[in-house]
């Protein structure tokens, strides 16, 4: 009753207030698995972090704006290549570009980590725009074949401009710069410029080319220029997040970006529900966490007391069988478009007590 | 480059975009109809060649009955993945369909990797598509003659299809106006199930030629040849039959050709399509016989 009685203003204070105290929170909890968990729990909690930016990133696009895209394995490589290649000394290239020396201006740059992220995004978020303008001239399907097969020039440019990415063999020995600081601060980031930005007004348009293109534009609604917005926007967290990502694993490969990763997303946003922000993150984080799990069903194993020999490639098929499934009969995933609000908390949270009082 | 070194290669080329048309009228044929990507069209490619590759290993079989079978079995597979996948989301949001296509797409393939395991299988050649016919200095691959026969018949007869008969003067009502054209008293789920059909039996053509000519079958062979019939379709002219065929072959020409000029750039092959599709969307984004894409 009293919380009716509020002015939205005061809502919107106890909202922010909310929110910040939770993420301080997350912050306290991550400084806490910084000095106390395994390195294999805080590598979990950094792919959580990174899988996050990419998942809702991604989603911003096919699910918000309902533009299909197949690129986050492109560009995560290009974000990847850019910042490894920007991070390492003039002297460790020289060490590790054994088959063909290393371009020059390449070879003598040399920034800090923070720079490098922020230029992998940007060159990644320029690709997109680039890529934007013969994609969008026709209508939005084109832009899946687009993506998927710039995921495939990728491969083979990375495979065969030695010059400057080091062909199959990849670069090594990258700086583990990637704490939990750095991926989550930038998870922090992202999340809270997707969801503002799906909130203002461009967010709006978005959803409306999404719901209905033609209708969209005789409501005055630039198309063309809303879907290019959010593939650029999206395009930058997913090339920091391949920044990130480069150097938490310190090794990178052409075989790393493969299509794999991509459908993985896709399996994300598909079942926290396309558009959903609040169910991405959700999906993201147990599909990084159960992914492990997952494993299970490839390596030999006893169950009740049955030997299992494990099937390679089990995994894919469980997994593009839920991507059907869900799509054919829970096509509003987890949270089916809805967003969490802090009201909407606070209501169930409400509600639970009485029940329980009840009960009591 | 002197003649004959020319002549050969544009002999490789034609073979290469003959496959390339053969796979891309299935393509363009289910987009036509449905505006929908099917992904899984490469696959089903990948899928009728094991089908035939374990008709005659393991069954035994002649060469003929097993091409036929595995023809037919594609068939139905593709009417299965009509039925099951497509055709609950006909008219749910497009983008869940894409999905789903997605999805049977990686369904297909890691399937194959758990029943078969992922080490490529050598296809057998029958005789009558082996060997080579020189003339003048240039080799010609008996297969070569095949295909390019192959892909003509199955070209003529899909357009006998669609142009002359009334399933396909359904068909193409049906790419207009799916609504309409059921109130006309069509059987819409029909036709679309006939299309299917009709994509994938090209789709196993494509696959056993293609098997023939790259003497191996691996789960994820039909990966880059769909990409690229795809690439080849819009290229014609997406929905357009001939144009599919047309597209086919330019590209199949412009990967040999360019490879053969310039051998610096053979890492590149792959991207040659991906370039190309990029400057059809920026200069003339209904292909060369498309018409003005209806939205």
């Amino acid at each position: 009753m009293e919380s009716e009685a509020r002015s939205p203003l005061q809502h919107k204070t106890r909202d922010r207030v909310l929110t910040l105290l939770s993420v301080g929170a997350l912050f306290a909890f991550l400084w806490y698995a910084d000095h106390h968990f395994s390195p294999y729990s805080i590598r979990i909690l950094n792919n959580i972090a990174i899988f996050i930016i990419l998942a809702v990133s991604y989603n911003l696009i096919n699910g918000v704006t309902g533009q299909f895209s197949l690129e986050p394995n492109a560009f995560v490589a290009v974000g990847a290549y850019t910042s490894a290649l920007l991070t390492l000394s003039p002297e460790e290239k020289i060490r590790s570009f054994i088959i063909e020396p290393i371009v020059w201006p390449l070879s003598e740059i040399s920034v800090s980590f923070p720079v490098s992220l922020l230029c992998a995004g940007l060159l990644t978020a320029l690709m997109a725009l680039l890529m934007s303008i013969p994609v969008f001239r026709v209508r939005g399907d084109y832009l899946a074949i687009v993506t998927l097969g710039f995921g495939e020039v990728i491969q083979v440019v990375a495979n065969n401009l030695v010059s400057i990415t080091n062909g199959p063999l990849g670069l090594k020995g990258l700086h583990p710069h990637t704490t939990l600081w750095w991926s989550w601060g930038f998870c922090v980031l992202t999340v809270f410029s997707v969801v503002r930005l799906v909130r203002s007004s461009y967010g709006r348009a978005m959803q409306a080319v999404r719901e209905d293109e033609t209708a969209a534009q005789a409501m005055g609604i630039n198309a063309f220029r809303t879907k290019t917005l959010a593939f650029t926007f999206s395009a930058f967290f997913e090339g920091v997040a391949g920044g990130l990502l480069a150097h938490l694993i310190t090794t990178i490969s052409p075989s790393l970006f493969t299509f794999f990763l991509t459908f993985h997303l896709l399996i994300i946003i598909v079942v926290g529900g396309l558009g959903s922000t609040t169910g991405v993150v959700v999906a993201a984080a147990l599909f990084t966490w159960g992914g492990e799990f997952l494993r299970i069903v490839e390596e030999p194993t006893t169950i009740f007391g049955y030997y299992y020999e494990g099937i390679p490639g089990m995994r894919m098929v469980i997994l593009s069988l839920l991507l059907i499934v869900v799509m054919l009969f829970a096509r509003r995933g987890l949270m089916g478009g809805k967003e969490f609000s802090w009201q909407a908390l606070i209501d169930w949270t409400g509600r639970l007590i009485a029940l329980a009082k009840r009960c009591v | 480059m002197d003649i004959s070194f020319a002549t050969q290669q544009l002999v490789f080329g034609f073979t290469l975009g003959c496959f390339y048309g053969l796979i891309a009228i299935g393509y363009t044929m289910v987009y036509g109809v449905l505006r929908l990507i099917n992904f899984a069209h490469g696959d089903l490619l990948m899928v009728s060649a094991y089908f035939a590759f374990f008709g005659i290993i393991i069954f035994e079989l002649p060469w003929q009955i097993s091409f036929l079978l595995a023809v037919a079995l594609t068939g139905v597979l593709g009417i299965l993945i009509d039925r099951g996948a497509y055709r609950p989301l006909r008219h749910s949001p497009r983008i869940s369909a894409l999905i789903t296509a997605i999805g049977i797409s990686f369904l297909l393939e890691n399937l194959a990797l758990v029943i078969v395991g992922g080490r490529p299988k050598s296809f057998p050649l029958p005789s009558l598509f082996g060997g080579v016919i020189k003339i003048a200095g240039v080799t010609i691959p008996v297969l070569s003659v095949w295909v390019f026969f192959i892909t003509a018949l199955l070209l003529a007869a899909v357009m006998y299809i669609v142009r002359r008969t009334r399933v396909g003067m359904a068909m193409r009502a049906l790419s207009l106006d799916m609504e309409t054209v059921g109130l006309m008293g069509v059987d819409a789920n029909r036709v679309i199930s006939f299309t299917f059909v009709l994509g994938s039996v090209l789709a196993a053509a494509g696959g056993m030629m293609w098997s023939m000519k790259y003497p191996a079958v691996e789960p994820f062979m039909g990966v880059l040849p769909g990409l690229k019939a795809f690439v080849a379709a819009v290229l014609g002219g997406i929905g357009n039959v001939a144009g599919a065929a047309l597209g086919g072959f330019i590209l199949g020409v412009a990967e040999i050709l360019i490879v053969a000029v310039k051998p610096e750039w053979s890492g590149y092959r792959d991207a040659i399509a991906f370039c190309i599709l990029i400057v059809i969307l920026l200069t003339r984004p209904r292909g060369i016989m498309g018409e003005e894409l209806p939205d």
